[in-house]
């Protein structure tokens, strides 16, 4: 059949009909890239959500109604500690993963509690200065700019926290269970998850605290 | 011990709430003790409730949306009566405080409970099909989203009974929507049905980009999938992209309702600007999420009733990604009274209109489809006539409003509302009508009663038109929108218009349901033998119908753009299927009670956080948490079809289709 040469769909859907384009030809990817890229979506979505966090900070910073501003509140000591804790964190979880690559279970154990031990402290220490603040007055309620400064910092520590939750539970996963492929593409998620929330904190410390204090 | 929770939360006093509420709890009970006495739980736990395959789960998501369509529609109905018998000296039967409630639900339940999941339950039933692979990239968080949505669809519908919903309007616009002006919980139940479900929207939206992207039949190349799939893949970007914007709003909010946050309060140096600014942010794209499937939609049936290829199917694609991206550009289209001056308004403006040249291209590449054709008219192909007609009128009111000094005018008019009731009916809906009759008989092997589907669509099309056509008027002549009295009896004539095309419509609603009645009856003459009752064109048609629970005995192979079609064709030509493949056994995921255990607790989190009972919600975070290490702690997450019974479905598909090639033997096109 010829009769449709003439006819207009055929603009614009160029010449070589059989040329293959885009991926997948191969057909569906394997279990371990589809979770990996999957999580990787899922964490595009978590930095959105913390854009939006960012954004509102960026807004409220300076309508301190009257109460403490960030001169008044951020000292660099603290957020120095905390700041390194979590940056070797990330790094002690990168060591862990290494270790599973080669399957080797108390290393990998070992590298993941250290992980949990330097989260909880950078976790603790920011709950002290949270209490810290509340006590002299400058709590969420005092004015929009400490709303926004708990709710963008608040959201990180709940990631930290729900993070050690699951840290935790993957450790005990793996320690039962061994390294099934299943676990381990749970612990390359949780890696990913780790050193992302490592970056949105680069992004708080900047913004927040570095800013914050300059004059 | 139970928080704010108490007695007076029930509405004794409002008569038509608790009837209302007392119809549906009854119709509740008539459903499941039907099922109890005949037995049916075994196989509705086994087969639908844990079911991780996606064409059962986007069966789901679609009854899901039905319902509650049927639900917000009977809030539309109010509420035009409601404005026809208010008029002058009378006054109404809803008083302010309940009629507020009512325009609030109808907006949250048509967009949220309504129109997305039918929306992502037709995205899930046919994306992996038309891609050619067995399954979604993660079936029980599949399932988990669903049933998420589904719990925030119950906590609205509560709320009609326990305590109130919210009167703030579908957006809770702040400082309104802050405790100082709404002290009741019925915000709360805006906010915490939301977030729930817009955390399984959200997730659906990471499975199906994953899908998408990483899960094709072998030589699918991009520029090979069904014009559906990209439009999927967009709306579904644009899933990922903006509900986060959304969780972050509500979250602030919720903040400012229960911690006394300063966000969008007036005191304090809270912004209320930046709500609307936020939600607008998610709420621009949301629309185009609507919208985007259901072109896809329509570029799919417009192709197979023109028994033709979509023409400019590359600058389909190339329009739908153009809009992904201008939709994020465009939000403050929505308060050019804001007041941020003429440059901003200006560039907001332009790019708002330039949103509109790529549904332009997409007109015109559905019209050129049908442009030497063969023509075929059953009823998603009328729907998707009405659809072109009418998208038109709104999309050019929409530019209307996209003019500032017009804006100012006509913003928050009656003609805004028709706007966008015009765009979201004549899209969205008719987009979904067009869909499920389409894919109807590849969900259950018959197809839907043609009679009553084109009595269905005469009289809701003409209804719309009726309806709107009068509230456009109602606009220009400047009526605002959510009144509950009103004042000029000028307006009267236009008013009582739209209520007799409500009654139309109401008919429209009667015929559907009519409709899918007598086709359950009818369904073995409407039965589809071949699997491939339109002539289609994609590979969901490949399959039988329905579909086995692995869609494909073996993956095709795609070596083109409409790989079923050249299938079909050889078949024709050559006069037989291709030869037998050897088959082999199949993996398929496990049912997997996770997403309704996680969705019970999450309205077991919703519904105390709401009123306040904090034990409960902390035992509804620790059974979650429970759920998630159960679930992680299983050990086998698949199950396996042995070869032989691959091999005995697909030889029965086989055989139906030889017969079909036998049967049509004199006629090769
Ligand atoms: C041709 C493209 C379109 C243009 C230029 C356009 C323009 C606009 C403008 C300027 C407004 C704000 C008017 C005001 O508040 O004063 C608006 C509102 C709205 N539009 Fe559109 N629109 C278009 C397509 C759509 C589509 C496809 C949908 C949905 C599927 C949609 C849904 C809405 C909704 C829901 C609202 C407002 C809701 C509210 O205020 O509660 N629009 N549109
Ligand atoms: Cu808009």
């Amino acid at each position: 059949m010829t009769a449709h040469a003439q006819d207009p769909y055929r603009i614009g859907r160029g010449g070589g009909a059989d040329s293959t384009t885009g991926r997948g030809e191969g057909g569906p990817a394997s279990k371990r890239t589809t979770v990996g890229y999957g999580f990787w979506i899922y964490l595009l979505s978590d930095i959105i959500l913390f854009s939006g966090f960012f954004a509102a900070y960026a807004v409220l910073a300076r309508q301190t109604a009257g109460g403490p501003s960030s001169h008044d509140l951020f000292g660099q000591e603290r957020v120095a500690i905390e700041t390194a804790a979590l940056l070797l964190s990330s790094f002690t979880c990168g060591l862990a993963g290494v270790a599973a690559e080669k399957r080797k279970l108390v290393p990998a154990l070992a590298w993941l509690l250290a992980t949990g031990v330097l989260g909880a402290v950078f976790l603790g220490l920011e709950l002290i200065e949270f209490a810290e603040m509340i006590g002299m007055g400058a709590g969420p309620q005092r004015s929009a700019f400490l709303s926004a400064f708990f709710g963008l910092v608040g959201l990180h520590g709940l990631h930290i926290a729900v993070g050690l939750l699951w840290l935790g539970t993957m450790m005990a996963q793996l320690w039962v269970k061994g390294f099934r492929p299943q676990v381990l593409r749970r612990l390359m998620c949780f890696t990913l998850f780790w050193h992302a929330l490592d970056i949105v904190w680069v992004g708080i410390f900047t913004m927040v605290y570095l800013m914050g204090v300059a004059p | 011990m139970l928080g704010k929770l108490s007695w007076s939360a029930i509405p004794f006093s409002q008569p038509i709430p608790l009837i209302a509420a007392g119809g549906v709890g009854l119709a509740l009970f008539a459903v499941l003790g039907w099922i109890t006495v005949k037995g049916h739980w075994p196989y509705l736990w086994k087969e639908w409730i844990t079911s991780a395959d996606h064409k059962r789960i986007g069966v789901m998501y679609v009854l899901l949306g039905l319902v509650m369509l049927l639900r917000g529609f009977v809030d539309a109905i109010m509420m035009r009566t409601q404005q026809a018998s208010a008029i002058g000296h009378a006054q109404g039967y809803l008083p302010p405080e309940h009629y507020d409630q009512i325009f609030s639900a109808h907006g949250t339940i048509m967009i949220f409970f309504g129109a997305m999941p039918v929306i992502i339950g037709l995205m899930n039933f046919v994306v992996p099909l038309q891609l050619g692979v067995r399954d979604v990239a993660f079936p029980t968080l599949n399932s988990t989203s669903f049933w998420l949505t589904a719990a925030g669809a119950l906590l609205v519908n509560m709320s009609l009974v326990i305590g109130e919903f919210a009167r703030t309007g579908w957006l809770p616009y702040a400082p309104l929507s802050e405790t100082t002006y709404s002290p009741g919980v019925g915000v709360d139940y805006y906010v915490w049905a939301i977030q729930i479900s817009g955390v399984g929207t959200l997730m659906s939206g990471i499975n199906l980009v994953t899908t998408i992207l990483k899960l094709r039949a072998p030589g699918m190349g991009y520029l090979r999938m069904p014009m559906f799939c990209w439009t999927a893949l967009g709306a579904n970007m644009l899933i990922v992209a903006a509900f986060p914007i959304l969780t972050a709003t509500l979250a602030m909010l919720t903040l400012d309702r229960y911690l006394g946050f300063h966000f969008f309060t007036n005191e304090a140096g809270g912004n209320m600007m930046m709500f609307v600014n936020l939600i607008w942010a998610w709420g621009h794209p949301e629309v185009y999420i609507l919208i985007l499937p259901a072109f896809g939609i329509f570029s799919e049936i417009f192709s197979t009733f023109s028994s033709k290829p979509l023409f400019g199917y590359r600058s389909m694609v190339a329009a739908t990604l153009f809009i992904v991206v201008v939709s994020f550009t465009v939000w403050l289209h929505h308060f050019f009274t804001m007041g941020a001056g003429g440059d901003v308004n200006a560039a907001f403006g332009i790019a708002t209109s330039i949103i509109a040249v790529g549904t332009g291209v997409k007109i015109y590449n559905w019209l050129f489809t049908m442009v030497g054709g063969r023509l075929r008219f059953p009823t998603p192909m009328l729907w998707s006539l009405a659809f072109m007609m009418t998208f038109v009128i709104g999309g050019m009111t929409g530019v209307l409003l996209a003019v500032p000094p017009a804006d100012f005018m006509l913003h928050n008019s009656m003609f805004l509302v028709a706007h966008f009731h015009n765009v979201i009916n004549s899209g969205v809906v008719f987009g979904a009508f067009a869909g499920i009759t389409y894919w109807f008989p590849k969900a259950f092997g018959f197809r839907l009663d043609e009679y009553w589907g084109k009595m269905a669509f005469c009289l809701t099309l003409a209804g719309f038109l009726i309806v709107f056509g009068a509230l456009y008027v109602l606009g220009l002549e400047g009526m605002t929108r959510r009144l509950q009295h009103i004042d000029f009896t000028e307006w009267a004539p236009w008013l009582y218009v739209s209520v007799a095309g409500i009654g139309v419509m109401i008919l429209g609603v009667a015929s559907q349901i009519v409709q899918i009645v007598v086709s359950i009856r009818n369904r073995e003459a409407l039965r589809d033998e071949t699997g491939d009752p339109w002539d289609g064109r994609s590979l969901e048609w490949a399959t039988s119908s329905p579909p086995p629970a692995f869609n494909f005995a073996v993956l095709p192979k795609v070596h083109g753009e409409e790989p079923y079609w050249t299938i079909k064709r050889q078949a024709i030509e050559s006069q037989g299927l291709a030869d037998e493949p050897p088959y082999e056994a199949i993996e398929m995921p496990r049912n997997s009670a996770t997403g309704v255990v996680t969705a019970f607790f999450a309205t077991l989190i919703g519904f105390s956080m709401i009123w306040m009972i904090w034990w409960l919600a902390a035992l509804g975070f620790v059974g979650a948490y429970a759920t998630f290490v159960v679930f992680a702690w299983r050990d086998e997450e698949e199950k396996e079809i042995p070869a032989e019974e691959v091999a005995r479905i697909d030889r029965a598909r086989r055989a139906a289709r030889s017969k079909w090639l036998e049967e049509n033997r004199e006629q090769p096109a």
